[in-house]
Formats: structure tokens, C-alpha cells, sequence
């Protein structure tokens, strides 16, 4: 820290004041941490040198609970992890399961499973980017954003009665055939979310504030972004065009055309960039779909029991914030062996601290924002 | 089906007994790789009435190289539902982890857990995924270590380890030698125990944080 004083000549001295470092503590219960993270801040001055999180605050067990559940009882609770995209989550571990199991989910269930995660992609990208930019100071483009999101959770309240911890989908399947009017819907919604999407854009983009406020804030190059583990919009926005979508797919993503967006210099502004982009393909992978739902059973012969075949197995899909992987162990029981969740958000904070060095305090909640975590999924 | 290593051992067909697995169509593609791989399997000893092999020996250009470098440090190399997994010794964790990245491009450290599996020598398995972004395939590595041993940290490889082996040293109680800053990331500083051991007792934990908690019987 520098103390100024002006000298009687009319000269500004800086002196320093020792070696002192300032411990700023942020959070748990702070607004622009988006849940309960805490954050220990080593500051200089208003600058950042130094930072900690602390995490835990959400600990639910989660994996321990799996264990003391059978394969299906144990599916809602995955809605709970990343709560803001829970079919995403449901996607997941059904497919892990099937994969143990050595059973596939019939080509309609694919597809309409591919549509409602896509759906929620949008959603969960949605509600980062009117956070995000709330948290900047820019009011408006959440009232927008919600607007939006409000039409997916629509559909997928008609889909399964449920908006936020939907449990849309089954080990196998589906549990609920498509309602009549879905197609309709998702199409209507797509339809008008071209527009809604220049909207944000015309508010954000080429914003003087909002550029001056992202641009060159918590870069994040190719190679510390793979070093830390970095995965989903994070490792794009470096540089790295990868996409499980694409490297592995999965679900019917074989099936549709789309393009993974990438930034260049792994910025604040590039990930909002690639998110923005994301949406957009998120869209037109919807519209793909929608035109030829196959039809045919949506459920694949599974039993009411579930006892999968001694082994194990690991699944990941590209969830909004990243890889989200499930490793499944088996022990020939109804019960999960071992049931360990590769989260994303807890993985992407990782990159925090290397993010926030030498930037300002006001930036931290900028850097935060653009990692789009949620702690339920930190924590589990 | 996706994320099978791209090289995988062709098993030897078998000529004649097809298992009576085929008949479930939507488990066509990896019944028929298990069905194929029936004769040489050594584990699991199949059950006479569903002799659907899912782990198989691996025996890859990966692992033939792997051997070749490391030889009896390699312990084992199975598939199992085609996933690739290799079971080190545990002292050569972190040598053979950087040979991985910097040789066969396994550049991105995934995931990094443990498995309880308390009856067994060494009741631990390390369990680390990795991912090879220019091969676009995973690969498992695994060690064994028996309670109170130390695993090598593979911090130094890939610096994302650090979280992640301090979840396994919150959840499992496992030490591993060479992290920088070894301590709980999930549970409070003080907590007793490691809650992903089998045999953590929930019920236990829960009476006595009500006794010291509340100062009454839980009950339960």
C-alpha cells in the first residue's frame, strides 16, 4: 500500500507503508458470488495479489447419498448439483447408467432429450449472462434474460410438471411421451429468440462500458485453461475447439449440424462472445431436431430393478458450464458402488485465482461472473 | 459409444457358441464386442447363465509402449464396456503421469477420485481420467494404496490436481506426497472422519453432532 503526500514544493511523494498486505474476505453472503462462495482476497492497494476460496458451504454429500440409494432413487438428486440446468445434469447420469447397464435409449428418447438439454443450455446461458451482467452494472439485460428463460421453463414444466429440478429424464428413456403441442412450442420459441438475441447484443456488445469492464480482464491462455482443467465456454474462450458434443457424441448430437464458437484471447469479453454464439447454435441444433422427431418406443427394455453387471464406467457430456462426467462403480448390487461427480464449476474455479491476479477488486466480481458457477455443483 | 479409445485389440472370434446375449436390439453394438472376447477373459469368472464378458484384457500400442518404458510398473491393462483403464504401482504414479502428458499427449487431466473398497490388501484406488485432446481419447489410470500409504501427487504434471486430491485427502483420507497445501476443501477444518470411506458411520456422525449440538438424544 502507498500513502501520498504532497510535498511543500507541490510534488506528489508516494511512500510505501511497509510490506503490509490487506486480507479483504468476500462472501459467502455476498450478492456477485452467486450463492455461498467465499473468497479471501490478498490485496494491494486495489490491487489483487494473492486469493483463496473457500468452499463447502453447500456440502450435501451428494456421492455419499448415491451410495445409500438404488440407480433410479438417486437420479432427482443430481437435479440439485447445477440447479439452474437440471436436464443437463438428469442427461448425464442417465447416460452413465445406461452405459453400465450396456443399454442404449431409443433414437426418439435421443432426440427429444437433445432438444429439452439444448433447451437448457439456453436457459442456463440466459440466466449467466443476466447475472453477469448485473453484477457489472449493466440493469437491464436481465429483465430480458428472464423474459426468455421463463419460455423454456414453460416448456418444460408442460413437458414434466416441473421448472427448475425437472427429473425429465429416465435410466432407459423417458418417462413422459412428448405433450402434442411441444414441437409447436420449441419451434414458436426459436422463432423469436433470433431477435431476442440481438437484443442482448445491442445492449452489450459493442457497449463502451461493457467492453471497457470485460475486455483484457481474467485472461486465461490455451495452455494454463488445459493445465487447470479448464472445460465448456472457459477453454473455447482460450482458444481450444473442443466441444464433447463434437469429440464424442452423445444423446443425437451426431445428427445435427452446428459450429463451436472460440475466442482468441480467453477474456472476460471472449467468453461472453463464445456463450453468446452458443446460444445461437443451441437454437439451430433445436430447430434441426424438431423438424424429424423419430417415432418408436421411448423407453428401452430395462427392468424395474436395476442391478448393472460388476464394473465401471465414466460418462461425461458438455454441460452449459462444462464437462460434467459421472464414473459409476458397480458392484452387481442395486446400489451404486461408488458414484463420483467430475463437476464442472468446481473444476473451472480452479482458474480463479490464476484469473484474478493483478487485476482491481471490482474486477474480481467481473472474473466470478464469467466463470458461471454454481455452488450447488461446487459444493455437491 | 463415443468416447472408446480409438485403438482397441480386436478379440479373437469365436467360432461356434454365440451367447445368448444377442437377442435385446438397443445393446446390440457392445454385447457383440463382449461376445467376441468370451474365450480369453480372465475376469470376471462368467456365470454360466449370462457369459456377456465386459471387461477384457487390453493389449494396445499404448500399453505395449507403456510396458516397454515402465515394464512390471504397469501391473494391469483391462477394458471394461470399451473404456480404457491401466493399474500402475503407486509408487511410479506421478512418473508415469508425466510420461502420459508429455509423451502420449494424455494433456488433460479430467478427473482425479478415489474408490473404498475396504475387504481388499490395499483398500484405495486412485483413479485418475485423463483426456488426449489431439488423439480425442481417454484413457484411466488407476493405483492401489493401502491405508496410511502415500501417493505421489500429480500436481506437478497437471496443476488442476491440487482440488482434486485435496477432495480425495477430505473425502478418503488419502495423503498425497509433494501437494502443496494438503487440507479439507469441502468439510469444516475440524471435522472428524473421511465420509466416502465404506466404513464411515452416518448415523454415528449424526448423534453426536446432536449431542454436542443440541445436548439431547437424536434417537435415531
Amino acid at each position: 500500500m502507498a500513502r501520498t503526500t504532497v510535498t511543500e514544493s507541490g510534488e506528489q511523494q508516494h511512500t510505501l507503508l511497509g510490506a503490509d498486505e490487506l486480507i479483504l474476505n468476500m462472501g459467502p453472503q455476498h450478492p456477485s458470488t452467486h450463492g455461498v462462495l467465499r473468497v479471501k482476497l490478498k490485496l494491494d492497494g486495489e490491487r489483487v495479489i494473492g486469493s483463496e476460496c473457500m468452499i463447502g458451504y453447500l456440502h450435501r454429500g451428494v456421492e455419499k447419498i448415491a451410495e445409500n440409494r438404488s440407480y433410479q432413487q438417486f437420479a432427482p438428486y443430481v437435479d440439485r448439483m447445477d440447479y439452474v440446468a437440471a436436464v443437463s445434469n438428469g442427461l448425464g447420469y442417465c447416460e452413465a447408467v445406461e452405459k453400465l447397464l450396456v443399454v442404449e435409449a431409443p433414437p426418439r428418447a435421443k432426440v427429444i432429450r437433445t432438444i429439452l438439454t439444448e433447451l437448457q443450455r439456453i436457459a442456463s446461458h440466459l440466466l449467466w449472462l443476466g447475472t453477469h451482467a448485473l453484477d457489472i452494472g449493466a440493469l437491464t439485460p436481465v429483465f430480458y434474460c428472464f423474459r426468455e428463460r421463463e419460455e423454456i421453463l414453460k416448456i418444460f414444466e408442460r413437458y414434466c410438471g416441473a421448472r427448475l429440478t425437472t427429473h425429465a429424464f429416465r435410466i432407459g428413456g423417458l418417462q413422459y411421451e412428448a405433450y402434442d403441442t411441444l414441437e409447436k412450442d420449441v419451434e414458436r420459441f426459436c422463432k423469436a429468440f433470433e431477435s431476442r438475441i440481438k437484443e442482448y447484443e445491442d445492449l452489450l456488445t459493442q457497449n463502451r462500458i461493457w467492453v471497457g469492464r470485460t475486455k483484457g480482464v481474467g485472461i486465461l491462455t490455451a495452455a494454463d485453461a488445459i493445465a487447470l482443467g479448464a472445460t465448456g465456454p472457459v477453454i473455447r474462450a482460450s482458444g481450444v475447439k473442443w466441444d464433447i458434443r463434437k469429440a464424442m457424441p452423445y444423446a443425437a448430437y451426431d445428427q445435427y449440424k452446428f459450429e463451436i464458437p472460440t475466442g482468441k484471447t480467453g477474456d472476460t469479453y471472449d467468453r461472453y462472445l463464445v456463450r453468446m454464439e452458443e446460444m445461437r447454435q443451441s437454437r439451430l441444433i433445436c430447430l434441426q431436431a424438431i423438424e424429424n422427431i423419430p417415432s418408436g418406443p421411448i423407453m428401452a427394455k430395462v427392468g424395474k430393478v436395476l442391478k448393472p453387471p460388476p464394473g465401471e464406467v465414466y460418462h461425461s457430456i458438455e454441460a452449459p458450464k462444462g464437462e460434467l462426467g459421472y464414473y459409476v462403480v458397480s458392484d452387481g448390487t442395486v446400489q451404486p458402488y461408488r458414484v463420483r461427480i467430475r463437476p464442472p464449476s468446481f473444476v473451472n474455479l480452479e482458474s480463479f485465482d490464476r484469473m484474478v491476479r493483478g487485476h482491481l477488486v471490482a474486477d474480481v466480481v467481473a472474473i466470478i461472473g464469467t466463470l458461471d458457477i454454481v455452488l450447488g455443483e461446487v459444493d455437491r | 459409444m463415443a468416447d472408446e479409445p480409438k485403438e482397441q485389440q480386436a478379440p479373437p472370434v469365436p467360432a461356434g457358441d454365440k451367447p445368448a446375449a444377442s437377442p435385446s436390439p438397443p445393446s446390440t453394438p457392445p454385447a457383440k464386442a463382449a461376445e467376441g472376447a468370451t474365450p480369453a477373459a480372465p475376469k470376471p469368472p462368467a456365470p454360466p447363465k449370462a457369459p456377456v464378458v465386459l471387461q477384457t484384457p487390453l493389449n494396445n500400442e499404448l500399453v505395449a509402449r507403456l510396458r516397454t518404458k515402465f515394464g512390471t510398473a504397469i501391473l494391469e491393462a483391462i477394458e471394461d464396456r470399451k473404456q480404457a483403464i491401466i493399474l500402475v504401482e503407486r509408487a511410479r504414479l506421478a512418473e508415469i503421469a508425466l510420461h502420459l502428458r508429455d509423451e502420449e499427449k494424455f494433456n488433460l487431466l479430467t478427473d482425479l477420485t478415489a474408490v473404498d473398497w475396504p475387504k481388499r490388501e490395499k483398500r484405495f484406488d486412485i483413479v485418475l481420467n485423463l483426456y488426449s485432446f489431439p488423439k480425442n481419447e481417454r484413457l484411466r489410470v488407476k493405483a492401489h494404496a493401502a491405508e496410511g500409504e502415500k501417493v505421489p501427487s500429480v500436481f506437478g504434471v497437471w496443476p488442476t490436481a491440487n482440488w482434486l486430491e485435496r477432495e480425495a485427502f477430505d473425502m478418503f483420507g488419502i495423503v498425497f506426497s509433494g501437494h502443496p497445501d494438503l487440507k479439507r476443501i469441502l468439510l469444516p477444518d475440524g471435522w472428524q472422519g473421511y465420509p466416502l470411506r465404506k466404513d464411515y458411520d452416518i448415523i454415528q456422525q449424526d448423534n453426536a453432532w446432536v449431542k454436542e449440538n443440541l445436548g439431547i438424544e437424536s434417537g435415531q
